[in-house]
């Protein structure tokens, strides 16, 4: 039985899971459901419910979501007090699962704000969407520390089937359409490589804890070839769930075809959540260690960052841009993985950092202006962005911070972040992957500069994308440009994030 | 207290320019060549108030006139850490005066968003004022980078589009990718350089007074040299890393011309004697033969394409590159006198090169062409600018009296000293340089004139002929009387040196100073 602590520990955990469930809760019309929330208000759990349970209301419900995910974040305050600690044999919360907590959150709401201004003017059934919305966090905080194979796949399944709505929401579309069932075959296969390569760890083991694993992996002598061929399945699940190539195809498609700020769930969320359980379960199961890992995630990495690159340079849409250019960022952060040691994951998270920022400015301008009243498709043509310096400064400023960021300037955070990686793969002594990101940022900045050239061109007519309402005064663009001040500072003053890194270590618990 | 405000100054007068352009165009122009005017007159304070001369030689340790020291990101060992020697104050002055100039000189050309355009070319500026001021060297990087995207900017919003040409923004994404790929190369380097030191003393900082002391074993120093000379290499820009330039310079607005000609291609040889020398004086020594054979292909590649360019802005462009190929064979040569040619060189090619563009972007803004084929007998047809041009080919072409010829006579003597056959192709170059310098005067103001000109062609007025006056007094000044400006570095010049004789036993050690009669 768990005792108060270990109850606190998990308290992000359940609020998160709460917030589900008031949503689900007060979506119905019905009188029945109504009886039901009335019922659970009674037992405590709900106490808003109550008041909204009878009819739909968007702005009830986003907020209701917005304070859950409020409620989660602040509850991480006195989490801080009880780490590291275990709680049972499925999770744990260490600093760095507290941290990486901290980020999906912050990111969540910051997602959150892009889909309410986002899905306002859609014409059919709105709220279902933060349901869908809140589940998925549930799915990313259950990975970020889940040390049990048991609930690695929970996590991930909760976090994946809601996605696959989030990215079909439009069902009138056919894109979002094509992109929903890419995603949902390409991943339901990775699912499966998953599943077996735990089964066959558990079949050698005997346990589905990482730390039950290890044994497998540890000492002198090189572990079997059935442990291998797991650990390779395991490999191809998460590079699909990250995106890593030769694993990438279907992320510029669905990238393209998902609602805006689903892209930008997709770029942030998801690969924060994947990367954080990746990195710990590469350290409790001491594959870390392995001789064998390291050429191969440099591989990966290389791929990655080449392959990232080189594709985004001929593409004219800037959701496939940007997707392209996650799929290079997220190889600079397997570089970040390479060069780590388990004591030092200062590089992973920072990069982490900086990418999450990165992509949330640049994927929320996006979004921003795809919440644009007067069209009812994206934004994501790179004509549509011209001269919008001229048109809405701050927007094109929020932009081009991002794209900076992407290339790496000095006093953005992408520096910072690419600047922790050179240091890391320098001290280590991987050449492979200091030349490909010499070569990769290189061909990188052509596609950032054109994407930045054209927010500042002079303007060719009339923009079908024009913002009625003053989009400074909504909070998705309260959130941007909050966003583009603390990349600023940051990319100015590291010292206090840095510090804060610091602290995140794993601690593996038995 | 002074140096940070050096480029704050710049920085703070961009912002203000930026939130009143929309307001009224001429305040803008106002408020940037105020913040120049103040940054020049600190920069004169700086070398009026301090004592730049031999004293306390020859210890390897510079000694910084003013230093400026704030903590920044401790976990890296980093350090906003900026400082003055004699070197730094020559730049500095360089700076200023043709950033004051480039802000005159844009006042009635750029007519569309002068606020956001003197945005760019004031933080420019500042960044460019930081590069002379930091002794740390991730500072440095920096400042080092961040030059870089308000000339992009420039470039691809205010520039030209010549006819049948790819194009203002592919010249400018040229000239990023260039400096950005070559400037990741340099950021590698220095991480290669700050943990080699690190691995040596277990201490790890970016700071340029600690990294000097740094033992590297001759093959690190080798390929770290590398690193730190090719970035460098680009922005001179070295024979053949010079692609950018030509088409930079063909595309940019007059200011932009100025900016690049008169200061960024100078930090690329400043950079050079800062740090690639004193940090790697071995490996140095070594390459010195190769990085000047580079320098004399640089010299006649750059002088023969000058000869045949129609293009104004290209023909002077490649008398940059042959200019910098004579400042790269000084830095290389290794005596205290080629290497005060090559600083004097650096200041009295800016101001040639700087007033030939300015002039011919005035000339731009009458005629609405930059071609020489479609000038000629202009000589008749306005006053005082012809005559102005004049002057300033017959600097570009080393006339005695002028100071491209003391520089050009100094760096000669310089390395003929250590390489005489060098110095002796060098100096055939100067046939070229008559050539390219008179064909450009005579193109463009002898002869029939055009007939395509407009009916009136507007005689200069005051702030034109006050620049153009102002180069060639500066220009005298520093032919006449080079003394001051020679003294200035010496101290600096003098370390720099000492530190590649001292650290090799294979180079003969030339005497630590030669006075100049």
């Amino acid at each position: 039985m768990l005792n108060l602590q270990q109850w606190m520990a998990l308290l992000p955990l359940i609020l998160c899971s709460l917030t589900a469930l008031s949503i689900m809760l007060a979506i119905p019309r019905q009188r029945r459901y109504y009886n039901v929330a009335a019922v659970m208000t009674a037992g405590g759990l709900s106490p808003v419910v109550l008041a909204i349970a009878k009819r739909r209301h968007y702005n009830v419900i986003s907020v209701i979501t917005g304070a859950g995910l409020g409620l989660a974040l602040l509850s991480l305050i006195p989490v801080w007090t009880v780490t590291p600690l275990s709680i049972g044999p499925l999770f744990v919360v260490d600093p760095f699962a507290h941290l990486m907590m901290a980020v999906l959150l912050l990111t969540a709401l910051a997602c959150l704000t892009l889909s309410r201004t986002y899905f306002r003017h859609y014409a059919r059934n709105r709220e279902e969407f933060f349901l869908l919305f809140s589940l998925a966090v549930t799915g990313a905080m259950t990975l970020v520390c889940s040390r049990h194979l048991a609930s690695l796949f929970i996590g991930l399944e909760l976090l994946a089937l809601p996605v696959y709505g989030m990215v079909t929401y439009n069902v009138h579309e056919r894109s979002a359409l094509e992109a929903g069932i890419k995603y949902l075959i390409l991943g339901a296969a990775s699912s499966a490589f998953m599943l077996f390569g735990m089964a066959l760890l558990y079949a050698l083991s005997g346990s589905l804890s990482f730390g039950g694993i290890a044994p497998l992996f540890e000492g002198t002598l090189p572990p079997s070839m059935l442990a291998m061929v797991a650990l390779v399945m395991i490999l191809v699940a998460v590079a699909f769930k990250l995106s890593l190539a030769p694993f990438h195809l279907w992320t510029p498609d669905v990238y393209q075809g998902a609602p805006a700020p689903v892209t930008t769930f997709l770029a942030t969320v998801t690969k924060v959540a994947i990367i954080a359980v990746f990195v710990r379960f590469l350290i409790e199961t001491h594959v870390f260690e392995l001789p064998a890992l390291k050429p191969v995630l440099s591989l990966l990495a290389i791929l990655s960052i080449l392959a990232g690159n080189l594709l985004a340079l001929g593409q004219r849409n800037i959701k496939r841009i940007l997707g392209y250019s996650s799929i290079a960022h997220v190889g600079y952060l397997l570089a970040a993985v390479v060069a780590a040691t388990p004591q030092g994951l200062e590089a992973t998270i920072m990069y982490l950092f900086a990418y999450v920022m990165t992509a949330l400015g640049s994927f929320g301008v996006v979004s921003i202006m795809s919440s644009s009243e007067s069209s009812d498709r994206d934004a994501h043509g790179l004509q549509d962005y011209r001269g919008l310096f001229w048109r809405y400064p701050f927007l094109a400023l929020v932009m081009a911070n991002a794209m900076l960021s992407l290339t790496g300037t000095p006093l953005s955070v992408g520096f910072i972040g690419k600047f922790q990686v050179a240091i890391a793969t320098v001290g280590e002594g991987l050449w492979g992957l200091v030349a490909a990101q010499i070569v990769g940022s290189a061909i990188g900045v052509y596609y950032c500069l054109r994407v930045m050239i054209t927010l500042f061109l002079p303007v060719p007519g009339m923009s079908i994308f024009v913002m009625p309402h003053r989009w400074r005064q909504q909070t998705s663009g309260l959130m941007l440009l909050g966003l583009s001040i603390i990349m600023l500072v940051v990319g100015i003053w590291p010292q206090p994030l840095i510090h804060l890194i610091q602290e995140a270590r794993v601690v593996v618990l038995p | 207290m002074m140096l940070p405000w050096l480029i704050l100054i710049p920085w703070i007068g961009g912002l203000l320019c930026w939130q009143v352009g929309t307001r009224s165009p001429n305040l803008p122009r106002w408020i940037a060549t105020i913040s120049m005017a103040v940054v020049l007159m600190l920069v004169l304070l700086l070398w009026m108030g301090g004592d730049y001369s031999l004293s306390g030689l020859p210890e390897a340790q510079p000694v910084w006139q003013q230093e400026f020291r704030a903590p920044w990101i401790e976990s890296f060992g980093v350090s906003f850490h900026l400082g003055v020697d004699g070197l730094s104050v020559v730049m500095l002055l360089l700076a200023a005066s043709l950033g004051l100039a480039s802000v005159v000189c844009s006042w009635r050309e750029v007519q569309h968003n002068p606020g956001v355009f003197y945005l760019n070319l004031l933080w420019n500026l500042g960044a460019t004022l930081g590069v002379f001021l930091a002794l740390d060297l991730f500072l440095f990087f920096c400042f080092w980078e961040m030059m870089l995207v308000p000339i992009f900017f420039l470039i691809a919003l205010w520039g030209y589009n010549p006819p049948q040409d790819k194009g203002r923004i592919h010249a400018a994404n040229q000239f990023f990718i260039f400096a950005q790929t070559s400037g990741l190369l340099l950021l590698f380097s220095i991480i290669g350089l700050v943990l080699a030191h690190y691995h040596e003393t277990s201490v790890l900082s970016f700071d340029y007074d600690v990294l000097r002391t740094t033992k590297l074993t001759l093959l690190a120093e080798w390929i770290l040299m590398l690193g730190f000379f090719i970035p460098f290499a680009v922005k001179l820009p070295v024979f053949p890393l010079h692609a950018w330039l030509p088409d930079a310079h063909a595309h940019a607005p007059t200011a932009g011309s100025v900016d690049i000609a008169g200061i960024l291609i100078k930090t690329g040889a400043y950079a050079l004697l800062r740090f690639t020398l004193p940090l790697f004086p071995r490996a140095s020594q070594a390459f010195a033969p190769i990085a000047m054979t580079l320098g004399l292909a640089g010299i006649y590649y750059g002088a023969i394409l000058a000869c045949v360019q129609d293009d104004v802005k290209r023909l002077v462009a490649y008398i940059n590159v042959s200019s910098m190929g004579f400042v790269l064979i000084a830095l290389y040569a290794a005596n205290t006198l080629a290497l005060q040619g090559a600083v004097l060189q650096m200041l009295a090619h800016a101001l040639s090169s700087g007033a030939l563009f300015i002039l011919f972007g005035q000339l731009y803004e009458r005629l609405h062409t930059r071609d020489l084929r479609d000038m000629g007998g202009l000589w008749s047809r306005l006053s005082f600018l012809p005559g102005a041009a004049l002057f300033f080919a017959l600097a570009s072409l080393s006339l005695p009296g002028t100071g491209n010829f003391v520089s050009e006579f100094l760096i000669l003597l310089g390395v003929y000293k250590t390489a005489p056959m060098v110095a002796v192709a060098a100096a055939g170059s100067l046939v070229l340089a008559v050539v390219y310098s008179l064909r450009l005067v005579q193109l463009a103001f002898f002869g029939p004139p055009h007939d395509k000109y407009p009916e009136v062609l507007v005689n200069p007025n005051v702030r034109e002929l006050a620049m153009a006056g102002t180069f060639v007094v500066l220009l005298l000044a520093l032919g006449l009387s080079p003394q001051p400006l020679l003294d200035l570095p010496l101290a600096s010049l003098t370390r720099i040196h000492h530190t590649l004789v001292s650290a090799t036993a294979l180079v003969p050690p030339w005497p630590a100073s030669v006075p100049v009669p």
